[in-house]
């Protein structure tokens, strides 16, 4: 193996067990930002050995011993040097748990640790951003670097997140478990918003020069497949993948050749990936099965769920659509949601019914700078062939939108609606 | 990136035996894996050749010839469809399988449209990708 094919299996290696090594590690020495560093030690190592000795059978039970022993050394250093008197607790402590011997077999069940690692790095102590940056570091496996590349943001302010975000778990010892009955639920839509947002950067990114990224899909529709699996029974788990896999199956008809974006009634629904689409319904199914009554992340994947199942836009059930959007509405109280069953309401019952719940949307504090309103607003116009009204729409539309491939679309609504 | 892994067949899936229930154990726990891992998307056993047939074409003629089929590592008994970032990962998951016994296993690339390069225009792309969509929709 040349030694760029190495550190390309290395790469490999990392992505497959960096969340467990930095989960097992955080059970032992029950902070994340030692563990964290301990793992990297031991990626250092792999990256100065594997080129010689090739790599090793159980990749991840080196590594784990690798991290174990620079942990060992590091402190044993440090007792050296200083007084062991002088020499914290916590970090006494952490050298005895690394120090015993049956280490590999407490690593044997490392699942829910990585469970535990996940309402760790989303816990609500933390703000959303920082919740973003550390759970895609830790269980994404993703560097700092492709970190700020997808929220474009400077290297330094993520990698400052991120060491900030660790230091706030440790000051506020946050403990490394899967919270219990009477607040997971919380703690669990937690986790899902930190996903969904993830998916939603890569599905609409709210800036920069393309409209869709499908890198930062696929690292959302992982830790959402990993969580189904670690969580098999929350219907909600289910119904965010749904949702996810459902939207993800139309990400490559939601461009177009140059770039643009295509809307869902324009999209050619013969491009939609049909395996997606399949494992959308199949986890919609599981989460029905499993909901009492429907959550939010279940009502939006049995709405994709609509689109998925009709072969064009005037097949389409509109009027079910309205009725789960009924249901969303009355979950969240959200205006966007208000906003999207506007949307479902004129396609089902006629712009007229659209334009008017839209203009009672048009107080709403939440979308008073949200482009989608006068886009939304402007597309119910055209269809009413009020079309000089519907042109001012998209140019206010254009201008509140960052998006670069969204307001090209927009400003060439407004033209069109000049000719 | 997605992947297909091919598994062939043997005398005993051809035989249409189960595996042992400790082949099996061990299989059962690698999917877990996958699944845990985010990186199965689907996967299914196929039937033995037995039941299946080919058909061969030459010219306007259609012969139809009936299974079993005699050379078994020529035979595909089951396949995965992976999730990876590279092949490298796609790869380091394929040795982690519980196989034995000289068996090879096939890895492969499943087509997507950037993999086609600069040949494919634009246009010429969109009108791929329609035709890939319509035969599978009609499946």
């Amino acid at each position: 193996m040349t030694a760029s094919a190495t550190n390309r299996a290395i790469d490999a290696v990392w992505r497959i067990e960096s969340a467990r090594l930095i989960a097992g590690l955080t059970r032992i020495v029950r902070d994340v930002a030692v563990a964290e560093d301990l793992a990297q030690d031991a990626l250092v190592a792999a990256l100065e050995q594997w080129p010689e000795s090739g790599i090793p059978h159980n990749p991840g039970a080196w590594l784990m011993a690798a991290a174990k022993r620079r942990g060992i050394d590091a402190l044993r250093r440090r007792v050296t040097f200083e007084h062991k008197q002088e020499l914290i607790g916590h970090e006494l402590q952490i050298l005895q748990q690394l120090d015993q011997p049956d280490l590999a077999a407490r690593l044997e069940d490392v699942q829910d640790d990585v469970l535990r690692l996940i309402f760790m790095t989303c816990h609500p102590v933390l703000s959303r951003e920082a919740r973003v940056a550390l759970t895609l570091r830790l269980l994404g496996g993703l560097s700092t670097p492709e970190i700020a590349r997808a929220f474009l943001a400077s290297e330094g302010t993520v990698a400052q997140r991120i060491v900030r975000a660790k230091r706030t778990l440790a000051e506020a010892h946050v403990p490394f478990e899967v919270p219990g009955r009477d607040e997971l639920a919380d703690r669990l839509s937690a986790v899902l918003e930190v996903i969904y947002l993830v998916f939603n950067e890569g599905y609409a990114a709210t800036a920069g020069e393309h409209w869709i990224r499908p890198p930062l899909c696929a690292d959302a529709l992982r830790l959402g497949r990993i969580l189904a699996a670690l969580m098999p029974p929350e219907p909600e788990v289910h119904g965010l993948l749904a949702l996810m896999e459902l939207q993800a199956s139309r990400l490559r008809a939601r461009v177009g050749p140059r770039g643009e974006p295509v809307l869902l009634g324009d999209q050619d629904r013969a491009r939609w990936d049909h395996l997606l689409v399949q494992r959308g319904l199949a986890a919609l199914r599981r989460a029905e099965k499993l909901s009492g009554t429907l959550g939010p992340y279940t009502l939006q994947a049995a709405i994709a769920a609509c689109h998925a199942r009709a072969r064009s836009v005037e097949e389409t059930d509109w009027p079910r659509i309205v009725a789960l959007y009924d249901g969303l509405a009355a979950l969240t109280g959200s205006p966007v949601v208000e906003l999207n069953r506007a949307v479902a309401v004129t396609m089902a019952f006629g712009p007229e019914a659209g334009l008017e719940l839209v203009d009672s949307l048009a107080d709403e504090r939440a979308l008073r700078s949200y482009h989608l309103l006068p886009s939304v607003r402007g597309d119910f116009l055209v269809r009413l062939g009020r079309l000089a009204e519907a042109r001012d729409e998209f140019v206010h539309a254009a201008d509140l939108c960052d998006n670069a491939r969204e307001r090209e679309l927009l400003l060439s609504r407004a033209v069109a609606c000049d000719s | 990136m997605r992947f297909m892994v091919l598994v062939p067949g043997s005398p005993e899936s051809e035989a249409g035996e189960m595996p042992s229930t400790e082949l099996l154990g061990a299989m059962t726990k690698y999917n877990e894996e996958l699944v845990k891992a985010g990186v199965m998307l689907a996967g299914e056993g196929l039937h033995p050749t037995s039941k299946g047939a080919k058909v061969r074409f030459n010219g306007g003629a259609r012969t139809v010839i009936d299974g079993p089929f005699t050379e078994a590592k020529e035979i595909v008994a089951g396949y995965w469809v992976w999730e990876c970032a590279s092949r490298e990962e796609a790869l380091e998951w394929l040795k982690r399988a519980p196989f034995d016994g000289g068996v090879e296993i096939e890895l492969r690339q499943i087509f997507e449209a950037d993999d086609f390069g600069e040949q494919l225009t634009p246009e010429l792309r969109e009108a791929n990708e329609r035709l890939r969509g319509q035969a599978a929709a009609k499946q």
